[in-house]
């Protein structure tokens, strides 16, 4: 899932800064599930707006609603109105949230109020932990089940480097240490006795299928609808 | 052992020949002073058969290693360029190996490089488009095949270098090292360094796998000794140094050498003296062990004890080859 | 979305508001005996009963305030007792919570208050509720009364 955390109040009040009819606009999916954005947290913000406007001496007329999707035009499509009734709409969605609803509403002043972090999976209630790197070329397979390049620090596919140690990466300190994936790789494949995958030099990867090969995009042609006026 | 393939590599020769090899290594300043390199490089002429160049070490910004490894050999130094994976792309990589043969380099030090977040630059961010591995397999392929990392090939000089990488035989998981090592000599490694070595007997099983395993066949081991400075470097190192492995009994070697000292100048003599006497005395050691061919010397910031140890430990003065096959100038 | 859209909360009173969030097992139970004691304590406390103080949510606190309230009590079982097992720790953390909320636009922490009682703890119950008057006396009405005071006459 997408995990990201809410910003700094103080931050989101300036993005909002005068507008005075302002839209919060929760996701029912990943940020719900991650606790920043969901509707019970765009209720949350909205109260923290309306009174830290009155506190100021401004009136805000702040209001939330929560859709299933952000990144969805079907689910947008029912909050067009309030969208564009709204000064100023606060996307409690993913980065692709947001820029969903400024896609979709061109002429709305579309704010985020979350961070987008990474990829990741739950570790316990209340943490996260990243997992995919999102390369476009998964070699899951060969690696036990353990991905070099979101959980090495260095995306080393011939690992571990030297700064290893008791199956702790050199990065960070005490608690935010993270596990040294290659450990984690050896000691998998080691278990289940299928170390030779790893005793090849693994060559360089080609980066293409990844960010680096610019913003990407798949289609399905199978998938494709006809076009109104269309042959099909 | 491929050493010489067409490589004009001092270091290359002296292994080749069997002699016991010397390398040490030449920190470049934080500024743009050339001087500075020329001083160290002053220093250091004679007492080792290569030296390391450093690049950005712990991710610290310092003059380039191949520019500063240029000035070195003016000075009649052999350098051992290092590039880590951290810094540059595969372009960068080969762009900045083509320029450096045409200077006259002709050693390469391949590593993975310390993560920036322990440098000055925290917010940069980090390369890794290849690891060290990789490298090694793309400088080794430049040099054997003629060709570029993407098959393209190169037409007229192409760059052959004498190929290194770094190990760490006190690193986790420590079973799997000798066989890391088995790769690195699979993709074409030419000599490795390793890290500080303290603990001898850890490292003697360290070797005796990897002498197992036929390596030691493929390609030379350079065990990495040091001089410590002081206790407290001393403890540091064991203590906060990740993958480092220094015993209790050389800690205190390093207390009890200052006890009873009252001056204090007089007592950071006594530490050093303790330092640079263990590091002989390590340096005797390891020779005897099957498969090491030579040492990689590391004074951090204690140039000025190179002379001193290699003195000691009667590796001095470094053996005469024919001049053809030195890249080196002749010191004016 | 507010939860609490009856006026709970009496803007129009001079007096303090103070919304005490009480659990029916043990605070609630509490607070009925204090009253057939006829024991003495302010009066400037409105109990909402939950069937647990596992039940509330940061919004009903942050809904109290923002309808008026001076302060917002919420009253549990003894830590350990809790009828529902973790529900009164629950409650800890999102009291907890709700006062960096607080002092994030401003508004004074000790404004939120959480208690631990027994049902046969009368004694408790008056002394809590004579504690969270103190301090609220002391902190003024919430300055969003004021506001809301202010925009109503204009």
């Amino acid at each position: 899932m997408i995990v990201a955390e809410q910003k700094p109040l103080a931050e989101i009040r300036a993005l909002v800064g005068d507008a005075k009819r302002v839209l919060v606009v929760g996701c029912g999916t990943c940020v719900t599930v991650c606790f920043a954005g969901g509707a019970k947290e765009a209720g949350v913000l909205g109260s923290l707006l309306r009174m830290g406007a009155q506190l100021d001496g401004n009136v805000k007329d702040v209001s939330e609603v929560t859709v299933q999707r952000q990144c969805e035009r079907e689910y947008l499509d029912g909050i067009r109105e309030q969208v564009e009734q709204a000064d100023a709409v606060l996307s409690l969605g993913c980065g692709i949230g947001v820029q969903a609803i400024a896609e979709q509403f061109p002429n709305a002043i579309v704010v985020p109020g979350l961070n987008t972090s990474f990829l990741g999976k739950p570790a316990a209630h209340g943490e996260w932990v990243e997992r995919c790197a999102a390369c476009g070329n998964c070699l899951l397979g060969v690696t036990g089940g353990i991905c070099p390049i979101a959980r090495c620090a260095k995306q080393l596919l011939n690992g571990p480097c030297g700064g290893s140690s008791k199956g702790k990466c050199e990065v960070g300190t005490g608690d935010s240490k993270p596990d040294c994936a290659w450990q984690l790789i050896y000691d998998k494949l080691k278990a289940q006795d299928r170390l030779h995958l790893i005793t090849e030099v693994a060559p360089p990867k080609d980066w293409r299928t990844s960010r680096d090969g610019g913003p990407r995009r798949i289609v399905r042609e199978d998938l494709k609808l006809p076009s109104t006026g269309g042959q099909k | 052992m491929n050493a010489s393939n067409g490589t004009t590599s001092r270091l290359a020769s002296i292994l080749k020949h069997g002699h016991f090899a010397v390398t040490t290594e030449l920190g470049p300043p934080k500024n743009a002073d050339p001087e500075i390199v020329r001083a160290k490089a002053r220093l250091l002429r004679g007492c080792a058969d290569a030296v390391n160049i450093t690049d950005n070490q712990t991710a610290i910004v310092r003059m380039s290693s191949i520019a500063a490894g240029v000035i070195a050999r003016q000075e009649g130094l052999e350098p051992v360029i290092q590039m880590t994976c951290r810094d540059r792309n595969r372009l960068a990589m080969q762009s900045d190996l083509l320029g450096a043969y045409a200077l006259g380099m002709r050693n390469v030090l391949c590593l993975s490089g310390d993560h920036q977040t322990f440098g000055n630059h925290p917010q940069a961010k980090n390369v890794h488009d290849i690891d060290s591995m990789q490298l090694v397999q793309m400088v080794v392929g430049l040099r054997d095949r003629g060709c570029f990392q993407c098959g393209e090939e190169i037409k007229g000089d192409n760059p052959r270098f004498f190929v290194g990488a770094a190990e760490n035989p006190f690193g986790d998981p420590f079973d799997w090292r000798p066989y890391r090592l088995a790769k690195k000599a699979k993709a074409g490694a030419d000599f490795i360094q390793t890290q500080l070595v303290f603990n001898v007997p850890r490292f003697r099983e360290f070797m005796r796998r990897v002498v197992d395993l036929g390596v030691t066949e493929e390609l030379s081991i350079l065990a990495g000794v040091g001089p410590l400075k002081s206790p407290a470097a001393a403890r540091y190192m064991r203590d906060q140094v990740p993958g480092m492995d220094v015993p209790d009994e050389i800690v205190e070697r390093m207390e009890a050498a200052g006890r009873g000292i009252e001056d204090k100048k007089a007592r950071t003599a006594a530490y050093r003296e303790t330092g640079i006497q263990i590091c002989v005395e390590m340096i005797g050691e390891l020779r005897e062990i099957k498969g090491v061919a030579g040492i990689h010397l590391m004074a951090i910031e204690w140039e000025d004890a190179v002379p001193i140890v290699t003195e000691r430990a009667k590796l001095l003065p470094r053996p005469a080859l024919e001049p053809e096959t030195s890249a080196c100038p002749p010191p004016h | 979305m507010t939860a609490i859209d009856a006026p709970v909360v009496d803007t129009a009173a001079d007096g303090l508001n103070i919304v005490a969030f009480c659990c029916h097992y043990c605070a609630y139970a509490a607070a009925d005996m204090a009253g057939s004691l006829r024991m003495q304590y302010p009066q400037s406390v409105k109990v909402v009963k939950l069937p647990c103080t596992g039940k509330l949510d940061v919004q009903l606190i942050l809904d109290a305030f923002e309808h008026g309230a001076d302060g917002v009590m919420i009253a549990g079982c003894m830590e350990g007792d809790c009828h529902y097992q973790q529900g009164n720790l629950n409650a800890k953390r999102r009291a907890a919570y709700s006062q960096d909320l607080l002092r994030s636009i401003g508004l004074e922490a000790e404004r939120v208050r959480m208690f631990n009682m027994s049902s046969a703890m009368a004694n408790r119950w008056a002394a809590a509720v004579t504690e969270m008057d103190e301090t609220v006396q002391k902190l003024g009405p919430s300055p969003l009364r004021r506001g809301r005071k202010a925009a109503a006459e204009e």
